[in-house]
């Protein structure tokens, strides 16, 4: 058999049901990459035989013609996501050991399709980097090489790094990833693969470690567009458990895939172009514009003037909704606990929570209490609040110009594991054209453009309309079908 | 704005989060660094900006007041570092 873990879900679905291989023989194909792939730190958890048992239920649902849309298809679950009986931390030493009672919305969705999970992948701690370093698991080392023979060891990106690699290293023919800032777009840009994060409330936050639930969406990443529209399709939903779930119904994204775009115009925002970024990602946007035109649509000229203050914005907001969420992490009803020899209550609070989180997680729990606390609220918080009222208008403003925005997906390539930690605003500024959109709450997915000079690859972002999914995977579509990515990252683990 | 030592300390306590002095120390330049990055907001005119409160406009739902969950004392106390008697059990609160 071979190279099953190279095919797309598309592929292996209608292989699979063609007849062409079985469920099993997907299984373990995948099963054997995720093992032989150890040296990238991309799984936390191996469920070889959760991916069997799913697939031998999928060949016997193929016999009595009974099957699902996922049926045959394993894929690898963010460690953020609660699947029961099996560790959920978040890459977190806090949560080391965890086994939740229950399964997340989202993931229980994707089995319920039929998909199996190969297991859990490495991710950012809490979901707060871009790099995939601050993981209590050590980083994930993407499967990528720079070109230069330098062999440096480069970021997945993150958050969803062990989501990113693992597609890009054939251990996974798609994963879920979930985006915050950036944590799906930036880690698909940075390995060649294609990410979507849906509007804010399409997927249900139910069972997914909350880190700022304003902005906090689930969505996939996988090798195409195609892939990403069939995954998101069972990944979305109304949730009754969660507050802030749609009631709308699931478009047929897949269904509805056409790269004709007569008649779309396309807003190409000038406060994206900003100083220090490379010549080449600039070009590749330029080149991602004729992409589009030649597919039929018409770019223009767009303005949304409060970009430059989004990131700063976001990461008030964020650090806010993120320590009044960790707050629950205090040793009393799961995870680690760290009781000081004769401390009371507050002291084993202090020392799980000490011992417990990471730098980058005290960082911005920190910095959340403190633009929160008594005096400083309004300062901050609320003044936050206040200019993401205008960064979403300037969207809304936009969209009455266009029918979809065109950006780069990263200010650079994927960088040097060691080489931002040490500066946490470098880091930040990374998600420089990622956070906008989620701010506003909109769609927007990366897909790959290009390689750069050093043999990287670069993404382009596309942006939508609030409930446009359709849009912005069809705009993708179009750019995948005339960038002709077929780029992998050569074999070397 | 920009803090000292003594109110990283503060809000460490606040965060209940136990800091060394030496760790206190490192934190008050970073502190300072992101503080200062984020007073740019400063710039921007929001006189008459009301601040956002749904990002996507939804509408609160009800549901009635019935019990809908519960009977799963077990699987509740089931990862808990210590589980006594039914309950999760503490250090001494009051003496």
């Amino acid at each position: 058999m071979g190279e099953l873990n190279i095919k797309t879900i598309a592929q292996l679905r209608d292989g699979f049901r063609a007849g062409e291989f079985s469920a099993r023989e997907i299984a373990e194909e995948f099963n054997a990459a995720v093992e032989a792939g150890r040296a990238l730190n991309v799984y936390t958890v191996e469920t070889p035989e959760n991916a069997l048992a799913a697939a031998d239920a999928a060949d016997q649902a193929r016999q009595s013609s009974d099957l699902k849309p996922l049926s045959g298809i394993p894929l690898g679950i963010k460690d953020l996501f609660a699947t029961e009986g099996v560790d959920s931390t978040s890459g977190s030493n806090i949560l080391k050991g965890f086994k939740p009672p229950y399964e997340s919305t989202v993931s229980g969705k994707l089995k319920a399709a039929g998909a199996g999970m190969l297991g859990k992948l490495n991710m950012d701690e809490f979901a707060m980097g871009s790099s995939n370093e601050t993981s209590a698991y050590g980083p994930v080392i993407s499967p990528w090489k720079r070109n230069d023979g330098s062999n440096a060891a480069l970021t997945p990106g993150g958050s969803s790094g062990g989501s990113s690699a693992a597609v890009a290293a054939g251990m996974a023919p798609g994963v879920t990833g979930t985006d915050t800032g950036g944590s799906i777009r930036q880690p698909a840009a940075f390995t060649g693969i294609t990410g979507i994060k849906p509007t804010y409330g399409r997927c249900s936050r139910w069972g997914i470690v909350a880190f700022a639930s304003s902005l906090d969406q689930a969505g996939p990443m996988a090798r195409d567009v195609r892939d990403c529209a069939i995954l998101l399709e069972n990944m979305c939903g109304f949730d009754p458990k969660d507050a802030t779930s749609l009631d709308l119904p699931v478009p047929q994204w897949e269904a509805g895939l056409s790269s004709d775009l007569k008649g779309k115009k396309v807003g190409i925002p000038v406060e994206y172009r900003i100083d220090g970024v490379p010549e080449e990602i600039d070009a590749l946007w330029d080149k991602g514009v004729e992409w589009l035109r030649d597919a039929g649509a018409e770019p223009v000229k767009i303005s949304l003037p409060h970009t430059k203050y989004a990131l700063p914005t976001y990461y008030i907001i964020a650090p806010a909704e993120a320590s009044s969420n960790l707050a629950r992490y205090d040793g009393v009803r799961y995870g680690l606990r760290e009781s000081p020899e004769g401390g009371n209550l507050d002291a084993m609070y202090a020392a799980t929570r000490s011992a417990g989180f990471g730098a980058e997680v005290k960082r911005r729990i920190m910095i959340g209490t403190y633009v929160l606390s008594a005096g400083f609220y309004d300062a901050y918080f609320t003044k936050a609040q206040k200019v993401r009222t205008l960064i979403k208008r300037d969207f809304a403003q936009a969209f009455g110009e266009c029918d979809f925005i065109l950006t780069p997906t990263a200010p650079s390539a994927a960088f040097g594991l060691n080489e931002k930690m040490s500066d946490p605003l470098a880091m930040y500024l990374n998600d420089v054209f990622a956070v906008p959109a989620s701010l506003a709450g909109l769609p927007a997915m990366s897909v790959p453009g290009g390689l750069d000079s050093q043999g990287l690859p670069l993404g382009l972002h596309l942006i939508g309309r609030e409930l446009d999914e359709q849009g912005i995977l069809n705009a993708a579509l179009a750019i995948e079908e005339r960038a002709g990515f077929t780029h992998r990252a050569e074999k070397w683990w | 704005m920009s803090v000292n030592a003594d109110q990283v300390r503060h809000v460490a306590k606040l965060a209940r989060i136990a800091m060394s002095d030496a760790e206190v120390e490192a934190m008050v330049p970073e502190f300072n660094n992101i503080l200062g990055w984020v007073e740019q907001l400063g710039e921007v005119d929001t006189d008459g900006v009301e601040p956002l409160t749904a990002v996507i406009d939804n509408h609160l739902r009800l549901r009635n007041d019935v019990v809908n969950d519960g009977d799963c004392r077990d699987a509740v106390l089931k990862n808990a570092p210590d589980a006594q008697h039914g309950f999760f059990a503490v250090p001494k609160v009051i003496e």
